[in-house]
């Protein structure tokens, strides 16, 4: 019971990452973008939400737990969404082959998040990390102490961090957004059927663009929640890779739902530190390592024999839209 | 005189890079009035009416509506001037319901109450005669039910100028009379439709006036009371054609696929052909008649070796003597064992030709395997090219110009060419014609007519059941998958076959041929 006990609440701290970079993708997705670049932004999110927090603490003679998060997410979400305002540009305004812009998405953020974290680390001399008062807080858990303390329901519903609980908001509103609002309606139909959406008279070049910047920015976050967290406020390079690919396998995974994002980051969580609380001594870590993707390709061949058309891909991610093509 | 036009266009052009698509068109909507917008393939009907909808913009010209010029720079700006456009491709979300799809862009009201908007679409419906399913989603839709959407979507919008693209060319004969109804309907209603079509019988049928564009010129707006057929035509191609399809008997058909008790099941294990039986002769043209999707594509799919057989036979009779049996063999063995089928796929761009490719490409796709030497033969594909580009008259800027940016009706013309080029024995194809003008139509008939007395069997599946009538010698109608029927193609009518085609007609077999 503590084992499993235990594999939850690590999976949720795992999974938080996930969640973000998921539903970041999920809304991109939704506007027919298809943005390969997460693993760039959220690195790009990663380094620039610490090194937010880093200065901010530095500068400050009394800092704040509410600042420092406030900061966090506003840096990480501005990385986030100038590197989708690049992504947008190319491949809404210019028409360039998404796969293509977001694979050198993916490199050119992985670099700046690389050079940021470098930089800092440089420029302080030894490493870049904030003082163990911020570190606990960003792990602590904002439900009153009496919740956590219920034996087994306790810590896995109540124990988590702040990061959760903002995600598992974010994932319903969007949920609400998408299904039940007019203007997630129409978001919907610019990644179904852009060309429907234009004669319907909707202005599909500033969906797709709103979009992918705020999904960008919500993806970014993820980079940051990782780095903050899991990594203990410390920057390393090699940290968050695999992270970004992780969040587009579970956008699939989820087949589009921000709802089943909650629980699809939770299960890849659990999938990723799985060799850590599961160690069976003869398979090797990396045989685990790929389980999250084996998972992926298993939902991907049910979902493909079922063929339901309500759990399919949006139809038309991943293609430019020109209103004049012919 | 022009303040009455509901719509006025004045000296309209539209280019697109080299190819000038309209050229200075003028032209006028009334209310109350059905306007027919006649012209061959690539005479610019459809960028015209593009124009309206806020699709495309022009490059020089004015549009004025009730007398004041406006600007229609999208979509949008279309349906404040109160224009609706019903476009070939039918523009629906397919994941959406019917209401979902009707709400799509409507900025008025506040709130998304999807009851409000069933209630308004029921008060449509009851109007006009229409029936929808609000909560259906389009994926479950039929194309008839799909276009009627589409219309009520237009009409929800408070549009008073409607244009529909082609809109019979997908539907059934007792489809085709209920739209014809309900578009009456909206005339009483005072409304201004126009309709682009390339029909003959359902501009004499439907409208009031007929304007006729050639080659992106406008040649003159009539009274289709005082107007027949054949002046049409003659307007529309710019030279006198005559309309009727040459039938000649071939003396001594001989039996060249027998087909046998043929079923099939698509990816999904449904079964798309039920113990299809069938024969089709040398020196015959056998017409195949059926509702879309009841199993045409799947029939030709599983001769052409490009669907697997579940069951049954396909016995090939060579002319030099001899039976090969098809089922089993790949669509490359089927060519090696000196049966040749051609074939033109319902989905011309997506199966028959490379979008990206010239003609020159596209005729080597079945020339590629020839010849021994490690480069390919340009020469030949290019001839035939050539040769395609003059017989048929494709309208393109060159012969390496990609298929894909040609119009519709030219792209066919590269694809059928290029199939009757291989002088087959078996040609089949289906939909030869869809969205092709009168004379390339008849340019085709003609085509498969010569093949016909070659001696070749030629299966022609088709959509419009007056051509049936009159280019095949027998016709075969399908309706879910089974054969309801094979008729004799000169004494059958329409009404027994369009029946045929939505019933299981037992006595239909009576008049098997």
């Amino acid at each position: 019971m503590k084992l499993i006990t235990d594999l939850l609440v690590a999976a949720i701290i795992y999974g938080t990452p996930l969640m973000f970079g998921t539903l970041g993708e999920i809304l991109t997705e939704k506007s027919g973008n298809l943005n390969l670049g997460v693993e760039g932004i959220m690195f790009m999110g990663g380094a620039i939400g610490l090194g937010g927090v880093y200065y901010y603490e530095q500068a400050a003679s009394a800092p704040s737990f509410a600042v420092a998060l406030l900061i966090a997410l506003l840096c990480a979400f501005l990385a986030g969404a100038l590197a989708s305002l690049i992504f947008s540009f190319l491949t809404t305004t210019l028409r360039t082959n998404q796969n293509v812009t977001g694979l050198a998405l993916a490199i050119f953020g992985t670099g700046v998040g690389q050079f940021v974290g470098e930089l800092m680390r440089l420029k302080a001399g030894g490493y870049v990390t904030v003082s163990n008062a911020l570190k606990s807080a960003f792990t602590a858990s904002p439900m009153p102490a009496f919740l956590q303390k219920i034996p087994v329901v306790g810590p896995i519903l109540f124990g988590a961090n702040w990061f959760f609980y903002i995600g598992v908001v974010l994932a319903v509103c969007m949920h609400l957004f998408l299904k039940k609002s007019r203007v997630g309606l129409y978001l919907r139909s610019v990644g179904e059927s852009p060309a429907t959406a234009d004669a319907a008279g909707i202005n599909v070049t500033r969906y797709k663009y709103l979009a992918t910047i705020i999904g960008g920015g919500i993806s970014a976050i993820g980079g940051m929640i990782y780095i903050t967290t899991s990594a203990g406020c410390t920057w390393n390079n090699e940290g968050l890779s695999g992270e970004g690919w992780l969040a587009v396998a579970l956008v699939i995974f989820c087949l589009w739902r921000p709802l089943s994002a909650i629980w699809g980051s939770v299960l890849f969580g659990a999938l990723m530190i799985l060799y850590v609380r599961l160690q069976v001594s003869f398979i090797p870590t990396e045989l685990y390592k790929i389980l999250p993707y084996v998972v992926t390709v298993i939902v991907l061949v049910i979902t493909s024999l079922r063929n339901s058309k309500d759990k399919q891909p949006p139809e038309a991610l991943g293609l430019a839209y020109f209103r004049e093509d012919r | 005189m022009s303040e009455e036009f509901a719509i006025e266009l004045k000296h309209l052009t539209k280019r697109f890079g080299a190819i000038t698509a309209n050229d200075d068109v003028s032209l006028g909507l009334r209310r109350g009035e059905i306007l027919a917008l006649l012209g061959e393939n690539g005479s610019g009907k459809t960028t015209l009416m593009n124009m309206l909808a806020g699709i495309y913009q022009p490059d020089g010209g004015e549009i004025y509506a009730d007398g004041h010029p406006i600007s229609i720079r999208s979509p949008r700006d279309a349906y404040a001037h109160k224009i609706g456009m019903i476009h070939q491709h039918y523009k629906l979300v397919n994941v959406f319901s019917a209401a979902e799809n009707i709400v799509l862009g409507l900025s008025d009201e506040k709130k998304l109450d999807l009851k409000q908007t069933n209630a308004r679409v029921a008060e449509i419906c009851a109007r006009y005669g229409f029936d929808v399913d609000p909560k259906k989603k389009v994926y479950d839709m039929s194309v008839s039910e799909k276009q009627t959407l589409e219309i009520v979507k237009i009409l929800y919008r408070g549009a008073d100028i409607l244009i529909l693209d082609e809109p019979t060319a997908v539907l059934t004969p007792q489809e085709t009379t209920k739209l014809f109804a309900i578009l009456r309907n909206m005339r009483r209603d005072n409304k201004a439709i126009v309709i682009i079509t390339h029909k003959l019988n359902e501009v004499m049928e439907i409208s009031d006036k007929v304007a006729v564009l050639r080659k992106g010129k406008y040649i003159g707006t009539v009274n289709t009371a005082e107007t027949d057929a054949q002046k049409l035509t003659d307007m529309m191609v710019g030279h006198s054609v005559t309309l009727n399809i040459d039938r000649p008997i071939f003396d001594a058909p001989v039996d060249r696929l027998r087909v046998k008790g043929l079923t099939c099941y698509d990816a999904e294990h449904v079964k798309k052909l039920d113990r299809v039986t069938f024969t089709a002769r040398g020196g015959e043209i056998l017409g195949i008649a059926g509702i879309a999707g009841s199993g045409q594509k799947e029939l030709l799919e599983c001769v052409a070796g490009l669907c697997p057989v579940a069951e049954g036979s396909i016995e090939y009779d060579p002319p030099e003597g001899g039976s090969v049996e098809l089922v089993g063999l790949t669509p490359m063995q089927i060519r090696r064992h000196g049966v040749a089928l051609a074939f033109v796929p319902e989905d011309r761009l997506g199966m028959g030709l490379v979008g990206s490719m010239g003609m020159t490409g596209n005729m080597m796709l079945r020339s590629w395997k020839r010849g021994k030497n490690p480069f390919v033969n340009r020469r030949q594909p290019k001839a035939l090219a050539e040769k395609v580009l003059t017989d048929l008259e494709v309208v393109t800027p060159g012969i390496d110009f990609p298929v894909r940016r040609l119009s519709g009706g030219n792209v066919q013309k590269v694809l059928v060419g290029r199939e009757i080029a291989s002088s087959p024995n078996v040609l089949m194809s289906a939909y030869a014609v869809r969205g092709l003008d009168i004379n390339t139509s008849y340019t085709i008939y003609n085509l498969m007519t010569e093949q016909k007395m070659k001696g070749c069997a030629v299966v022609f599946v088709g959509e419009d059941l007056d051509v049936l009538l009159e280019l095949c010698d027998r016709i075969l109608v399908l309706c879910g998958g089974r054969v309801s029927g094979v008729v004799d193609a000169r004494t059958a009518t329409k009404e027994e076959i369009g029946l045929m085609m939505t019933s299981h007609g037992e006595e239909a077999e009576a008049h098997g041929a």
